[in-house]
Protein backbone atom coordinates (compact mmCIF):
# COMPACT_ATOMS: atom_id res chain seq x y z
CA UNK A 1 0.00 0.00 0.00
CA UNK A 2 1.22 3.69 -1.12
CA UNK A 3 1.39 5.90 1.82
CA UNK A 4 1.65 9.67 1.60
CA UNK A 5 2.23 12.45 4.19
CA UNK A 6 -0.29 14.65 2.86
CA UNK A 7 -3.61 13.66 0.35
CA UNK A 8 -6.11 16.48 -0.62
CA UNK A 9 -9.00 15.48 -2.08
CA UNK A 10 -10.34 18.19 -4.75
CA UNK A 11 -8.51 20.00 -6.76
CA UNK A 12 -9.87 23.40 -6.61
CA UNK A 13 -9.73 27.05 -4.20
CA UNK A 14 -9.97 24.90 -0.87
CA UNK A 15 -7.02 22.21 -2.08
CA UNK A 16 -5.22 24.80 -3.45
CA UNK A 17 -5.17 26.79 -0.40
CA UNK A 18 -4.36 23.10 1.28
CA UNK A 19 -1.35 23.17 -0.74
CA UNK A 20 -0.05 26.93 0.01
CA UNK A 21 -0.80 26.10 3.40
CA UNK A 22 1.41 22.90 3.24
CA UNK A 23 4.17 24.95 1.96
CA UNK A 24 4.23 27.83 4.39
CA UNK A 25 5.39 24.99 7.05
CA UNK A 26 6.55 21.67 4.82
CA UNK A 27 8.54 22.97 1.68
CA UNK A 28 9.93 18.85 1.73
CA UNK A 29 6.85 16.05 1.70
CA UNK A 30 5.39 15.18 -1.22
CA UNK A 31 1.40 16.10 -1.68
CA UNK A 32 -1.19 13.38 -3.55
CA UNK A 33 -4.04 15.57 -5.02
CA UNK A 34 -7.39 13.73 -5.96
CA UNK A 35 -9.43 15.03 -8.18
CA UNK A 36 -12.45 13.50 -10.21
CA UNK A 37 -11.88 16.08 -13.08
CA UNK A 38 -9.81 15.80 -15.76
CA UNK A 39 -8.50 19.11 -15.53
CA UNK A 40 -5.17 21.38 -13.82
CA UNK A 41 -6.77 23.21 -10.92
CA UNK A 42 -9.11 25.84 -13.06
CA UNK A 43 -11.35 28.88 -11.54
CA UNK A 44 -14.90 27.42 -11.56
CA UNK A 45 -16.56 31.42 -10.96
CA UNK A 46 -15.42 31.22 -14.87
CA UNK A 47 -17.07 28.91 -16.68
CA UNK A 48 -19.05 31.69 -17.21
CA UNK A 49 -16.87 34.36 -18.88
CA UNK A 50 -15.37 30.99 -20.77
CA UNK A 51 -19.08 30.65 -21.72
CA UNK A 52 -19.58 34.46 -22.52
CA UNK A 53 -16.44 34.25 -24.55
CA UNK A 54 -14.71 36.54 -22.33
CA UNK A 55 -12.09 34.43 -21.28
CA UNK A 56 -9.94 32.01 -23.35
CA UNK A 57 -9.66 28.26 -22.14
CA UNK A 58 -5.78 28.64 -21.17
CA UNK A 59 -6.81 31.59 -19.14
CA UNK A 60 -9.24 29.79 -17.16
CA UNK A 61 -6.10 28.45 -14.75
CA UNK A 62 -6.48 29.16 -11.20
CA UNK A 63 -2.62 28.45 -10.39
CA UNK A 64 0.33 28.63 -13.24
CA UNK A 65 0.37 25.48 -14.73
CA UNK A 66 4.03 24.64 -12.88
CA UNK A 67 2.18 25.69 -9.83
CA UNK A 68 1.92 21.39 -9.16
CA UNK A 69 5.63 20.52 -9.94
CA UNK A 70 7.08 23.96 -7.88
CA UNK A 71 4.53 22.81 -4.69
CA UNK A 72 5.84 18.75 -5.40
CA UNK A 73 2.15 17.75 -5.93
CA UNK A 74 1.44 14.18 -7.31
CA UNK A 75 -1.76 14.65 -8.80
CA UNK A 76 -4.65 11.85 -9.93
CA UNK A 77 -6.84 13.16 -12.52
CA UNK A 78 -10.56 11.38 -12.74
CA UNK A 79 -10.05 9.65 -9.77
CA UNK A 80 -12.88 9.49 -7.11
CA UNK A 81 -12.95 7.94 -3.78
CA UNK A 82 -15.37 5.49 -2.78
CA UNK A 83 -14.74 5.33 1.05
CA UNK A 84 -12.27 6.83 3.91
CA UNK A 85 -11.14 4.42 6.91
CA UNK A 86 -10.17 6.61 9.58
CA UNK A 87 -9.28 4.82 12.24
CA UNK A 88 -6.08 2.94 9.84
CA UNK A 89 -5.91 6.17 8.08
CA UNK A 90 -6.01 4.80 4.45
CA UNK A 91 -8.91 5.31 1.26
CA UNK A 92 -10.78 3.39 -1.39
CA UNK A 93 -10.31 4.19 -4.46
CA UNK A 94 -12.52 4.12 -7.75
CA UNK A 95 -10.44 1.44 -9.11
CA UNK A 96 -9.55 -0.66 -5.57
CA UNK A 97 -6.64 0.65 -4.57
CA UNK A 98 -5.87 1.35 -1.22
CA UNK A 99 -3.65 4.52 -0.22
CA UNK A 100 -2.48 5.60 3.38
CA UNK A 101 -2.72 9.40 4.09
CA UNK A 102 -0.70 10.96 7.75
CA UNK A 103 -2.80 14.11 7.39
CA UNK A 104 -6.04 14.53 4.80
CA UNK A 105 -7.86 17.78 3.39
CA UNK A 106 -11.12 16.96 2.09
CA UNK A 107 -11.66 19.65 -0.42
CA UNK A 108 -14.45 18.01 -2.22
CA UNK A 109 -16.67 21.15 -2.60
CA UNK A 110 -20.38 21.32 -3.88
CA UNK A 111 -22.73 19.71 -6.01
CA UNK A 112 -25.64 21.53 -7.59
CA UNK A 113 -29.13 20.66 -5.97
CA UNK A 114 -31.77 19.11 -8.10
CA UNK A 115 -35.19 19.39 -6.84
CA UNK A 116 -37.11 16.37 -8.00
CA UNK A 117 -38.87 17.41 -10.88
CA UNK A 118 -41.67 15.28 -13.60
CA UNK A 119 -39.98 13.88 -16.43
CA UNK A 120 -35.75 14.99 -15.35
CA UNK A 121 -34.17 12.66 -16.83
CA UNK A 122 -32.67 9.87 -14.85
CA UNK A 123 -28.46 10.83 -16.30
CA UNK A 124 -28.22 14.80 -16.32
CA UNK A 125 -24.85 14.14 -17.42
CA UNK A 126 -25.40 12.42 -20.46
CA UNK A 127 -28.39 15.38 -21.93
CA UNK A 128 -27.86 17.70 -24.93
CA UNK A 129 -30.25 20.22 -23.45
CA UNK A 130 -30.74 19.82 -19.61
CA UNK A 131 -27.02 20.99 -17.91
CA UNK A 132 -26.69 22.09 -14.39
CA UNK A 133 -23.75 24.45 -13.97
CA UNK A 134 -20.81 24.65 -11.30
CA UNK A 135 -18.06 22.88 -13.56
CA UNK A 136 -16.12 23.09 -16.43
CA UNK A 137 -17.98 20.30 -18.36
CA UNK A 138 -21.41 21.86 -17.59
CA UNK A 139 -19.62 24.61 -19.59
CA UNK A 140 -18.50 22.87 -22.15
CA UNK A 141 -21.75 20.89 -22.57
CA UNK A 142 -23.96 23.70 -22.83
CA UNK A 143 -21.47 25.83 -25.19
CA UNK A 144 -22.20 22.67 -27.70
CA UNK A 145 -26.32 23.31 -28.05
CA UNK A 146 -26.14 27.00 -27.46
CA UNK A 147 -27.19 28.59 -30.96
CA UNK A 148 -28.25 32.07 -32.48
CA UNK A 149 -31.47 30.70 -32.37
CA UNK A 150 -31.67 28.77 -29.00
CA UNK A 151 -33.99 29.87 -26.45
CA UNK A 152 -32.35 29.46 -23.04
CA UNK A 153 -34.71 28.39 -19.78
CA UNK A 154 -32.85 29.13 -16.44
CA UNK A 155 -33.98 27.48 -13.23
CA UNK A 156 -32.87 29.61 -10.03
CA UNK A 157 -31.76 33.58 -10.49
CA UNK A 158 -28.95 33.09 -8.28
CA UNK A 159 -25.40 33.56 -8.36
CA UNK A 160 -25.57 30.93 -10.62
CA UNK A 161 -27.90 31.13 -12.77
CA UNK A 162 -27.71 35.23 -13.71
CA UNK A 163 -24.23 34.48 -14.28
CA UNK A 164 -25.19 31.78 -16.95
CA UNK A 165 -28.14 34.06 -17.96
CA UNK A 166 -25.31 37.10 -18.47
CA UNK A 167 -23.20 34.48 -20.41
CA UNK A 168 -25.68 33.22 -22.83
CA UNK A 169 -27.87 36.51 -23.72
CA UNK A 170 -26.34 38.02 -26.74
CA UNK A 171 -25.24 34.28 -28.00
CA UNK A 172 -28.65 32.40 -28.30
CA UNK A 173 -32.86 33.95 -29.30
CA UNK A 174 -33.77 34.26 -25.81
CA UNK A 175 -32.78 33.97 -21.96
CA UNK A 176 -35.90 33.63 -19.29
CA UNK A 177 -35.09 32.95 -15.77
CA UNK A 178 -37.89 31.06 -13.61
CA UNK A 179 -37.56 31.11 -10.31
CA UNK A 180 -40.08 30.41 -7.10
CA UNK A 181 -38.88 33.52 -5.39
CA UNK A 182 -40.39 37.23 -5.45
CA UNK A 183 -36.99 38.47 -6.23
CA UNK A 184 -33.60 37.76 -8.50
CA UNK A 185 -30.61 36.97 -6.15
CA UNK A 186 -32.86 36.25 -2.97
CA UNK A 187 -30.10 34.97 -1.10
CA UNK A 188 -27.88 37.97 -1.18
CA UNK A 189 -29.60 40.93 -2.05
CA UNK A 190 -33.28 42.59 -0.26
CA UNK A 191 -36.14 43.58 -2.31
CA UNK A 192 -34.95 46.98 -3.48
CA UNK A 193 -31.01 46.11 -4.43
CA UNK A 194 -32.85 42.93 -6.04
CA UNK A 195 -35.09 44.88 -8.14
CA UNK A 196 -32.55 47.52 -9.37
CA UNK A 197 -30.43 44.09 -10.31
CA UNK A 198 -33.74 42.80 -12.43
CA UNK A 199 -34.52 45.76 -14.00
CA UNK A 200 -30.95 46.09 -15.25
CA UNK A 201 -30.55 42.47 -16.48
CA UNK A 202 -33.90 43.79 -18.37
CA UNK A 203 -32.95 46.16 -20.24
CA UNK A 204 -30.39 44.06 -21.68
CA UNK A 205 -33.22 41.04 -22.83
CA UNK A 206 -32.96 38.82 -19.58
CA UNK A 207 -36.78 38.04 -19.38
CA UNK A 208 -37.85 36.71 -15.81
CA UNK A 209 -40.72 34.51 -14.57
CA UNK A 210 -40.85 35.40 -10.51
CA UNK A 211 -42.37 33.44 -8.55
CA UNK A 212 -42.83 30.66 -10.08
CA UNK A 213 -41.74 27.05 -10.59
CA UNK A 214 -41.43 24.70 -13.36
CA UNK A 215 -43.25 21.28 -12.80
CA UNK A 216 -42.65 18.92 -15.68
CA UNK A 217 -40.04 19.03 -17.98
CA UNK A 218 -40.77 17.63 -21.56
CA UNK A 219 -38.50 17.51 -24.81
CA UNK A 220 -38.12 20.69 -25.37
CA UNK A 221 -40.83 22.33 -23.53
CA UNK A 222 -41.12 23.20 -19.46
CA UNK A 223 -44.74 23.64 -17.84
CA UNK A 224 -44.77 26.16 -15.40
CA UNK A 225 -46.53 26.78 -12.09
CA UNK A 226 -48.30 29.07 -13.44
CA UNK A 227 -50.26 26.69 -16.29
CA UNK A 228 -47.87 28.60 -18.90
CA UNK A 229 -44.88 26.49 -20.66
CA UNK A 230 -41.70 27.53 -22.30
CA UNK A 231 -40.11 25.93 -24.92
CA UNK A 232 -36.53 25.51 -24.91
CA UNK A 233 -33.40 24.37 -26.32
CA UNK A 234 -30.93 24.69 -23.29
CA UNK A 235 -32.64 24.26 -20.05
CA UNK A 236 -29.76 25.57 -16.84
CA UNK A 237 -30.87 23.93 -13.37
CA UNK A 238 -29.28 26.44 -11.40
CA UNK A 239 -31.85 26.29 -7.77
CA UNK A 240 -28.70 25.33 -5.65
CA UNK A 241 -25.55 23.80 -4.53
CA UNK A 242 -25.19 21.85 -1.31
CA UNK A 243 -21.88 20.43 0.44
CA UNK A 244 -20.50 17.20 -0.81
CA UNK A 245 -19.98 15.43 2.33
CA UNK A 246 -20.45 12.10 1.97
CA UNK A 247 -16.91 10.47 1.86
CA UNK A 248 -16.96 12.59 6.13
CA UNK A 249 -20.61 11.23 6.61
CA UNK A 250 -19.94 7.29 5.70
CA UNK A 251 -16.29 7.78 7.72
CA UNK A 252 -18.80 8.64 10.70
CA UNK A 253 -17.56 12.77 10.92
CA UNK A 254 -20.20 15.32 11.91
CA UNK A 255 -22.07 16.77 9.50
CA UNK A 256 -24.27 19.83 10.17
CA UNK A 257 -24.60 22.45 7.33
CA UNK A 258 -21.60 21.28 5.83
CA UNK A 259 -18.45 18.97 7.11
CA UNK A 260 -17.96 19.89 10.71
CA UNK A 261 -14.67 21.44 11.76
CA UNK A 262 -12.62 23.22 14.39
CA UNK A 263 -11.00 26.60 14.42
CA UNK A 264 -8.10 24.49 13.12
CA UNK A 265 -10.26 23.13 10.01
CA UNK A 266 -9.90 19.69 11.79
CA UNK A 267 -13.37 17.72 11.43
CA UNK A 268 -14.41 15.69 13.90
CA UNK A 269 -12.02 12.66 12.89
CA UNK A 270 -8.65 12.43 13.57
CA UNK A 271 -6.00 13.63 11.03
CA UNK A 272 -8.59 14.41 8.45
CA UNK A 273 -9.43 18.23 7.89
CA UNK A 274 -12.11 20.24 5.62
CA UNK A 275 -12.12 23.10 3.75
CA UNK A 276 -14.22 25.43 1.32
CA UNK A 277 -18.00 24.72 -0.15
CA UNK A 278 -18.25 21.27 1.90
CA UNK A 279 -17.72 22.31 5.14
CA UNK A 280 -19.93 24.77 7.57
CA UNK A 281 -18.57 27.75 8.99
CA UNK A 282 -19.72 29.99 11.79
CA UNK A 283 -20.69 33.62 10.30
CA UNK A 284 -19.56 35.76 12.79
CA UNK A 285 -21.63 38.57 11.32
CA UNK A 286 -24.23 36.71 12.55
CA UNK A 287 -23.46 33.81 15.04
CA UNK A 288 -24.93 31.36 13.18
CA UNK A 289 -23.53 28.27 11.52
CA UNK A 290 -23.46 28.35 7.34
CA UNK A 291 -22.74 26.84 4.38
CA UNK A 292 -20.35 29.48 2.81
CA UNK A 293 -20.19 28.78 -0.47
CA UNK A 294 -17.67 31.03 -1.76
CA UNK A 295 -14.36 31.18 -2.76
CA UNK A 296 -12.43 33.09 -0.87
CA UNK A 297 -13.77 31.45 2.05
CA UNK A 298 -12.55 28.34 0.50
CA UNK A 299 -8.91 29.62 0.28
CA UNK A 300 -9.05 30.72 3.39
CA UNK A 301 -10.00 27.58 4.97
CA UNK A 302 -7.55 25.50 3.12
CA UNK A 303 -4.63 27.28 3.75
CA UNK A 304 -5.32 26.96 7.70
CA UNK A 305 -5.84 23.86 6.93
CA UNK A 306 -2.56 22.83 4.96
CA UNK A 307 -0.60 24.59 7.88
CA UNK A 308 -2.31 22.58 10.78
CA UNK A 309 -1.84 19.93 8.55
CA UNK A 310 1.81 20.57 8.75
CA UNK A 311 2.34 21.18 12.06
CA UNK A 312 1.65 25.08 12.57
CA UNK A 313 -0.92 26.30 14.44
CA UNK A 314 -3.05 28.26 12.42
CA UNK A 315 -6.92 29.49 13.18
CA UNK A 316 -10.06 30.51 10.73
CA UNK A 317 -12.63 31.74 12.57
CA UNK A 318 -13.08 35.19 10.58
CA UNK A 319 -16.05 33.51 8.31
CA UNK A 320 -19.07 35.57 6.92
CA UNK A 321 -20.73 36.08 3.71
CA UNK A 322 -18.93 37.67 1.11
CA UNK A 323 -19.79 38.41 -2.50
CA UNK A 324 -18.48 40.44 -5.75
CA UNK A 325 -20.46 39.79 -9.16
CA UNK A 326 -20.99 42.08 -11.85
CA UNK A 327 -24.10 41.41 -14.51
CA UNK A 328 -23.07 43.26 -17.68
CA UNK A 329 -21.67 46.23 -16.58
CA UNK A 330 -23.38 46.80 -13.02
CA UNK A 331 -21.60 45.46 -10.09
CA UNK A 332 -22.66 44.62 -6.60
CA UNK A 333 -20.80 43.72 -3.62
CA UNK A 334 -22.40 42.40 -0.42
CA UNK A 335 -21.02 41.49 3.06
CA UNK A 336 -21.96 39.73 6.25
CA UNK A 337 -25.70 39.75 7.18
CA UNK A 338 -28.69 42.42 6.77
CA UNK A 339 -29.68 42.94 10.67
CA UNK A 340 -29.36 46.36 12.97
CA UNK A 341 -29.95 49.65 11.66
CA UNK A 342 -30.04 50.56 8.21
CA UNK A 343 -28.39 53.74 6.52
CA UNK A 344 -29.70 53.34 2.99
CA UNK A 345 -28.36 55.62 -0.06
CA UNK A 346 -29.29 56.31 -3.98
CA UNK A 347 -27.51 58.52 -6.33
CA UNK A 348 -27.35 57.70 -9.82
CA UNK A 349 -24.09 56.06 -9.64
CA UNK A 350 -25.17 54.01 -6.59
CA UNK A 351 -27.08 52.23 -3.92
CA UNK A 352 -25.96 51.56 -0.73
CA UNK A 353 -27.15 50.30 2.25
CA UNK A 354 -25.40 49.66 5.69
CA UNK A 355 -26.51 47.42 8.49
CA UNK A 356 -25.20 48.43 12.22
CA UNK A 357 -26.07 46.82 15.51
CA UNK A 358 -24.39 46.79 18.78
CA UNK A 359 -22.21 49.86 17.32
CA UNK A 360 -20.80 47.18 14.92
CA UNK A 361 -21.29 47.06 11.00
CA UNK A 362 -22.89 43.70 10.48
CA UNK A 363 -23.26 43.65 6.79
CA UNK A 364 -23.63 46.35 3.52
CA UNK A 365 -24.99 46.00 -0.24
CA UNK A 366 -23.00 48.27 -2.82
CA UNK A 367 -24.61 48.11 -6.26
CA UNK A 368 -23.11 50.64 -8.90
CA UNK A 369 -19.41 52.69 -7.95
CA UNK A 370 -18.03 49.81 -5.17
CA UNK A 371 -15.09 51.59 -4.82
CA UNK A 372 -12.83 50.85 -1.37
CA UNK A 373 -15.47 48.86 -0.20
CA UNK A 374 -13.31 46.51 1.41
CA UNK A 375 -13.02 49.01 4.07
CA UNK A 376 -16.36 48.12 5.12
CA UNK A 377 -16.01 44.31 4.75
CA UNK A 378 -13.18 44.59 7.35
CA UNK A 379 -14.92 46.04 9.70
CA UNK A 380 -17.19 43.23 9.65
CA UNK A 381 -13.68 41.35 9.35
CA UNK A 382 -12.98 42.78 12.88
CA UNK A 383 -15.69 43.59 14.20
CA UNK A 384 -14.68 46.45 14.83
CA UNK A 385 -15.93 49.17 17.76
CA UNK A 386 -17.55 51.93 15.80
CA UNK A 387 -17.63 54.35 18.99
CA UNK A 388 -14.38 55.69 17.42
CA UNK A 389 -15.36 56.06 14.12
CA UNK A 390 -16.80 59.10 12.81
CA UNK A 391 -20.08 57.12 11.44
CA UNK A 392 -21.42 60.21 9.30
CA UNK A 393 -18.02 60.09 6.94
CA UNK A 394 -18.40 56.38 7.05
CA UNK A 395 -21.94 56.00 5.75
CA UNK A 396 -20.74 58.90 3.34
CA UNK A 397 -18.06 56.55 1.65
CA UNK A 398 -15.89 54.30 2.96
CA UNK A 399 -12.70 56.09 3.71
CA UNK A 400 -9.76 55.88 5.80
CA UNK A 401 -10.43 59.20 7.27
CA UNK A 402 -13.21 57.82 8.96
CA UNK A 403 -11.21 56.09 11.43
CA UNK A 404 -9.41 58.21 14.65
CA UNK A 405 -5.75 59.30 14.59
CA UNK A 406 -4.30 56.44 15.77
CA UNK A 407 -5.84 54.10 13.88
CA UNK A 408 -4.97 56.14 10.69
CA UNK A 409 -1.94 55.87 11.80
CA UNK A 410 -1.73 51.97 12.80
CA UNK A 411 -3.43 51.43 9.07
CA UNK A 412 -0.36 53.65 7.36
CA UNK A 413 2.47 54.16 9.11
CA UNK A 414 2.86 50.53 10.40
CA UNK A 415 3.30 47.08 8.85
CA UNK A 416 1.11 44.53 9.04
CA UNK B 1 10.40 44.47 3.43
CA UNK B 2 10.83 48.00 2.36
CA UNK B 3 6.65 49.32 2.14
CA UNK B 4 5.21 52.98 1.46
CA UNK B 5 4.40 54.54 4.70
CA UNK B 6 2.65 57.68 5.13
CA UNK B 7 2.96 60.48 7.91
CA UNK B 8 0.07 62.60 7.90
CA UNK B 9 1.60 65.40 9.63
CA UNK B 10 3.44 66.33 6.66
CA UNK B 11 1.01 65.83 3.87
CA UNK B 12 -0.05 69.06 2.30
CA UNK B 13 -2.53 67.20 0.37
CA UNK B 14 -1.09 68.24 -3.24
CA UNK B 15 -1.97 65.35 -4.49
CA UNK B 16 1.25 65.40 -6.80
CA UNK B 17 1.75 61.82 -5.32
CA UNK B 18 -1.69 60.78 -7.46
CA UNK B 19 0.02 62.40 -10.44
CA UNK B 20 3.27 61.03 -10.77
CA UNK B 21 2.19 57.48 -9.94
CA UNK B 22 0.07 57.55 -12.81
CA UNK B 23 3.01 58.88 -14.67
CA UNK B 24 4.77 56.42 -13.60
CA UNK B 25 2.85 53.63 -14.62
CA UNK B 26 1.17 54.77 -18.41
CA UNK B 27 4.11 53.71 -20.13
CA UNK B 28 5.09 57.18 -21.66
CA UNK B 29 8.49 58.56 -21.18
CA UNK B 30 7.23 62.08 -21.22
CA UNK B 31 4.85 63.87 -18.79
CA UNK B 32 2.82 65.98 -21.03
CA UNK B 33 2.47 63.40 -23.47
CA UNK B 34 0.92 60.93 -20.94
CA UNK B 35 -1.76 63.69 -19.87
CA UNK B 36 -2.09 65.38 -23.07
CA UNK B 37 -1.37 62.92 -25.74
CA UNK B 38 -3.52 59.83 -24.47
CA UNK B 39 -6.79 59.22 -24.80
CA UNK B 40 -7.11 58.34 -21.59
CA UNK B 41 -6.05 60.16 -18.34
CA UNK B 42 -3.35 57.53 -17.00
CA UNK B 43 -4.96 56.56 -13.75
CA UNK B 44 -2.99 56.91 -9.95
CA UNK B 45 -2.86 53.70 -7.92
CA UNK B 46 -2.24 56.07 -4.79
CA UNK B 47 -5.36 58.23 -3.32
CA UNK B 48 -4.91 60.99 -1.46
CA UNK B 49 -8.17 61.81 1.28
CA UNK B 50 -8.98 64.96 2.36
CA UNK B 51 -10.04 65.66 5.62
CA UNK B 52 -11.28 68.50 7.70
CA UNK B 53 -8.60 71.00 9.68
CA UNK B 54 -6.30 70.56 6.72
CA UNK B 55 -5.83 66.75 7.47
CA UNK B 56 -4.23 64.94 4.30
CA UNK B 57 -2.72 61.49 3.79
CA UNK B 58 -2.12 59.11 0.84
CA UNK B 59 -3.52 55.65 0.73
CA UNK B 60 -1.84 52.88 -1.29
CA UNK B 61 -1.25 49.24 -1.17
CA UNK B 62 0.07 48.44 1.89
CA UNK B 63 1.52 44.92 0.68
CA UNK B 64 -0.01 43.24 3.80
CA UNK B 65 1.36 39.97 5.71
CA UNK B 66 -1.98 39.01 4.86
CA UNK B 67 -3.13 39.59 1.88
CA UNK B 68 -6.97 39.29 1.64
CA UNK B 69 -7.01 40.58 -1.85
CA UNK B 70 -4.76 37.31 -2.81
CA UNK B 71 -6.58 35.13 -0.77
CA UNK B 72 -9.86 36.50 -2.21
CA UNK B 73 -8.74 36.76 -5.65
CA UNK B 74 -11.38 34.25 -7.94
CA UNK B 75 -8.77 33.95 -11.02
CA UNK B 76 -4.98 33.61 -9.56
CA UNK B 77 -4.51 37.18 -10.99
CA UNK B 78 -3.04 38.71 -8.02
CA UNK B 79 0.14 37.40 -6.28
CA UNK B 80 2.80 37.78 -3.86
CA UNK B 81 6.49 37.81 -5.62
CA UNK B 82 9.06 36.42 -4.04
CA UNK B 83 9.68 40.19 -2.45
CA UNK B 84 7.18 40.07 -0.74
CA UNK B 85 4.92 42.55 -3.37
CA UNK B 86 1.36 41.88 -4.46
CA UNK B 87 0.88 42.27 -8.03
CA UNK B 88 -1.53 41.50 -10.50
CA UNK B 89 -1.28 40.14 -13.54
CA UNK B 90 -3.68 42.38 -16.40
CA UNK B 91 -3.78 39.32 -18.82
CA UNK B 92 -5.69 36.98 -15.73
CA UNK B 93 -7.66 39.81 -14.09
CA UNK B 94 -11.37 39.67 -15.26
CA UNK B 95 -12.48 42.56 -13.34
CA UNK B 96 -14.53 41.10 -10.92
CA UNK B 97 -13.80 43.29 -8.14
CA UNK B 98 -13.35 40.52 -5.40
CA UNK B 99 -10.11 41.86 -4.64
CA UNK B 100 -11.76 45.29 -3.61
CA UNK B 101 -14.30 43.47 -1.66
CA UNK B 102 -11.47 42.04 0.22
CA UNK B 103 -9.27 44.61 0.48
CA UNK B 104 -9.28 46.45 4.37
CA UNK B 105 -7.40 50.12 2.84
CA UNK B 106 -9.34 50.63 -0.56
CA UNK B 107 -6.12 50.59 -2.82
CA UNK B 108 -7.57 48.80 -5.84
CA UNK B 109 -8.41 50.85 -8.47
CA UNK B 110 -10.66 49.82 -11.74
CA UNK B 111 -8.31 50.38 -15.22
CA UNK B 112 -9.65 51.71 -18.14
CA UNK B 113 -9.71 48.38 -19.96
CA UNK B 114 -11.63 47.36 -16.74
CA UNK B 115 -8.91 45.07 -15.17
CA UNK B 116 -7.94 46.21 -11.42
CA UNK B 117 -4.75 48.55 -10.82
CA UNK B 118 -2.75 48.74 -7.96
CA UNK B 119 0.80 49.82 -6.49
CA UNK B 120 3.16 47.74 -7.63
CA UNK B 121 5.55 49.80 -5.38
CA UNK B 122 6.95 51.16 -8.95
CA UNK B 123 8.87 47.49 -9.83
CA UNK B 124 7.08 46.96 -13.19
CA UNK B 125 8.13 50.40 -13.92
CA UNK B 126 11.01 52.74 -13.17
CA UNK B 127 12.32 50.28 -10.83
CA UNK B 128 14.19 51.59 -7.64
CA UNK B 129 12.00 53.78 -5.17
CA UNK B 130 8.19 54.60 -5.67
CA UNK B 131 7.70 57.03 -7.67
CA UNK B 132 4.69 58.85 -5.07
CA UNK B 133 7.89 58.63 -2.26
CA UNK B 134 10.50 60.45 -4.90
CA UNK B 135 7.88 62.95 -5.79
CA UNK B 136 6.89 64.16 -2.84
CA UNK B 137 7.65 67.44 -2.19
CA UNK B 138 7.50 67.26 2.01
CA UNK B 139 8.72 63.77 2.66
CA UNK B 140 5.20 62.79 3.77
CA UNK B 141 5.08 59.09 2.04
CA UNK B 142 8.42 57.41 2.53
CA UNK B 143 9.73 53.74 2.05
CA UNK B 144 10.98 51.97 4.40
CA UNK B 145 11.37 48.58 6.39
CA UNK B 146 9.10 48.99 9.15
CA UNK B 147 9.04 45.53 9.95
CA UNK B 148 9.91 45.22 13.45
CA UNK B 149 7.63 47.97 14.48
CA UNK B 150 6.99 51.69 14.31
CA UNK B 151 10.07 53.71 14.42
Amino acid sequence: MKKFKYIIIGNSAGAIGGVQGIRKVDQASEILIITSEPWETYSRPLISYWLQGKVKREKMHYRDPSFYKENNCRIRYNTSVEKINPQDQTMALADGEIIGYEKLLVATGSIPFVPPIKGLPKNLKESKSIFTFTTLADAIGVKKGLTNDARVVILGAGLIGLKAAEAMVNQCQSVTVVDLADRVLPSVLEDKSSDIVKKHLETQAVDFMLETSITEIRDKEVLLSNGKSLPYEILILAVGTKPQCTLIQEARGDIGRGIVTDHHQETTLKNIYAAGDCTQSLDISSETQKNLAILPNAFLQGEVAGMNMAGEEAVYDQAFPLNSVGFMGLYILSAGTYDGVAYETQTPEQYKKIFIKDNVLKGYIIIGDCMRGGIYTDLIREQTDLSTIDLKMLITSPQIMAFNQSSRKEKLAQSH
Amino acid sequence: MKRVYVNEEWCLGCHLCEIQCAFANSGEADMVKAFNNSEQKPLARITVEDGENDIHFAVSCRHCETPYCVKGCITGALTVNENGIVQIDDTRCVGCRTCILMCPYGCLTVGHNKTLLKCELCVENLGGEPSCVRRCPNNAIVFEDRDGGLL
